[in-house]
């Protein structure tokens, strides 16, 4: 308790002067509303539903993207850290393709699905596989060899011995690079949208901003704020979930 | 209890002087470097064999061999009449390092229940198989554990039970109880000498310890040389069961232990170099 009461000094002081300079006129600039407009402003969308909807179609698309990437990037990563030889042909390919922006591919994107959660979830999904398939490369390759050598012994078929000991192995070095993709896939689909996609916050974010309405567009920016606190303390949580799920197996 | 008893030579079925496993000019090379070099062995059912020599001799390499896991660049080996060319469930391995092969993820029954699902046991019948097992090796207690909550031996008998659950034909021990402490080792062979004797397991049991492999073995193979070629293997004609104080203490036993020392001392020097040369 104290120390959240410390913790908010800073952050509620800076409020306070924020909105008193801009009562009294100190601060004069348009791209700045004041404090109490924001919060009035973020009241009226959430109670007309409008905040509520962007962030269902910004959550949506950005774990449909995540999914995608995390089914692609654990089964390759998985092939390219068991098998050396798919490494060597594959890695190339993989670094030369790894560092292209995704936002890069937006226009590609924009082609092949049009606008959408498809245009979106595509671009995610490029973002977000990347750092999913090179941890999980390293941690397959990092599973204890004997543990492989069990497998072999008890003549584990293949399907066995990726959901017997491979997975569960690899898993909580795997479970670092969801985390880290998580994250991504917000920024990008907020990106997405603030670009080129016509839904979810990033689009309502450029669209108040574009029609002036300062107080709007701050509301949201402070809603994106909690929404990517929020999506960091669920994943530092999940991240021990299912670990815990996965052991008794 | 009641098998160890007797003598297991008394308990052999009838045809155990047909060899279960027979290793025939077996060579073994790691790039130009010979690890082994035509050796000649093999092993009766139901037989304790022990392999002894100092470290770096092969026997490890040996052991993978037998097991599946490295492969003979020449000779052949075969097991019940079968050539080895792959692992399989029928010849189970325990490994020195207990630690690395249990699944740290899984408890103490999780791990031995790996064997039976390997196995394709159906999920019902498990449990009584695993607490049966347990029970054998004195883990009951410690069933709903992970293996880092156990001791050093603890999670050997852990992996013991595992290779047991998969119902091997021939059990290959590396140095099982190399780095547990003298007490553990004594008890741990007792209960190995007892599970082999009743399951009529054939064993072959890799060790540094001479005296552990004369008091373990129906045999000792003393594998000598740079590269490993020399095989002496010395019939142990010791009463079993065997009792850690009375077989140690035994006239045969000391002599055993000394014509084998002097073995394993007389081959680790002159073959070297000559050997050496000709890579």
């Amino acid at each position: 308790m104290r120390r959240l009461f410390l913790g908010a000094i800073i952050p509620a002081s800076f409020l306070i002067v924020w909105e008193a300079s801009s009562r009294t006129g100190l601060l004069t600039l348009e791209s700045l509303s004041r404090p109490s407009d924001i919060v009035r402003a973020g009241y009226v969308a959430l109670r007309d539903g409008s905040l509520l909807l962007a962030t269902l179609q910004t959550c949506e698309t950005a774990l449909i993207g995540l999914a995608i990437a995390t089914v692609i990037g654990i089964a390759a990563g998985t092939i390219l850290g068991l098998v050396p030889t798919a490494e060597r042909v594959a890695g190339p390919t993989i670094e030369a393709l790894r560092p292209i922006p995704a936002i890069a591919f937006m226009p590609l994107a924009l082609m092949m699905f049009g606008f959408g959660v498809g245009l979106e979830a595509s671009v995610v999904a490029y973002a977000c596989v990347w750092p999913i398939l090179i941890v999980t490369i390293a941690a397959v390759r990092a599973i204890e060899g004997r543990l492989l050598e069990v497998a072999a012994v008890l003549e584990l078929p293949i399907w066995k011995r990726m959901t017997k000991i491979v997975l569960p192995a690899a898993f909580e070095r795997i479970n670092i690079g969801l985390r880290v993709s998580a994250a991504i896939s917000l920024v990008v689909a907020v990106t997405v949208e603030i670009v080129l996609n016509p839904r979810g916050l990033g689009y309502n974010l450029i669209l108040a901003e574009q029609s002036l309405q300062i107080g709007l567009m701050w509301a949201q920016l402070v809603w994106l704020c909690l929404l990517g606190y929020v999506l960091n303390l669920v994943l530092s949580h999940v991240g021990r979930g299912p670990a815990a799920i996965w052991r008794p197996l | 209890m009641q098998a160890v008893r007797k003598n297991p030579v008394a308990v052999r079925p009838v045809g155990a002087d047909r060899p279960a496993l027979s290793i025939s000019n077996l060579s073994v090379r790691f790039g130009t470097r010979t690890i082994l070099d035509s050796i000649n062995l093999s092993a009766r059912k139901g037989e304790f064999v022990c392999i002894v020599g100092s470290s770096g001799s092969g026997k490890t390499t040996l052991l993978r061999v037998l097991a599946g896991l490295g492969r003979a660049d020449e000779g052949k080996v075969l097991f019940e009449g079968t050539e080895i060319s792959g692992p399989s469930r029928d010849r189970a391995i325990i490994f020195q390092d207990y630690s690395k092969a249990l699944l740290p993820w899984r408890t103490v029954r999780g791990n031995v229940a790996l064997s039976l699902e390997a196995r394709n046991v159906a999920a019902a019948e498990q449990e009584a198989i695993v607490a049966e097992l347990l029970a054998r090796m004195g883990l009951s207690h410690a069933k709903d554990q992970f293996p880092n909550q156990l001791s050093g031996g603890m999670q050997q008998r852990v992996q013991i039970a595992r290779c047991l659950a998969q119902e091997p034909k021939l059990l290959l021990m590396d140095e099982p109880f190399g780095a547990l402490d003298a007490m553990t080792r004594q008890t741990l062979q007792d209960e190995i000498l007892q599970l082999v004797a009743d399951k009529h397991i054939a064993t072959v049991f890799i060790t540094h310890d001479l005296e552990e492999a004369i008091y373990l073995g129906d045999r000792v193979v003393v594998l000598g040389g740079s590269p490993a070629s020399a095989v002496e293997s010395m019939e142990i004609d010791l009463p079993r069961p065997r009792n850690q104080l009375t077989t140690r203490e035994d006239a045969r036993f000391l002599a055993y232990r000394h014509r084998l020392f002097e073995f394993l001392v007389q081959k680790r020097s002159p073959v070297a170099p000559q050997r050496k040369g000709q890579d």
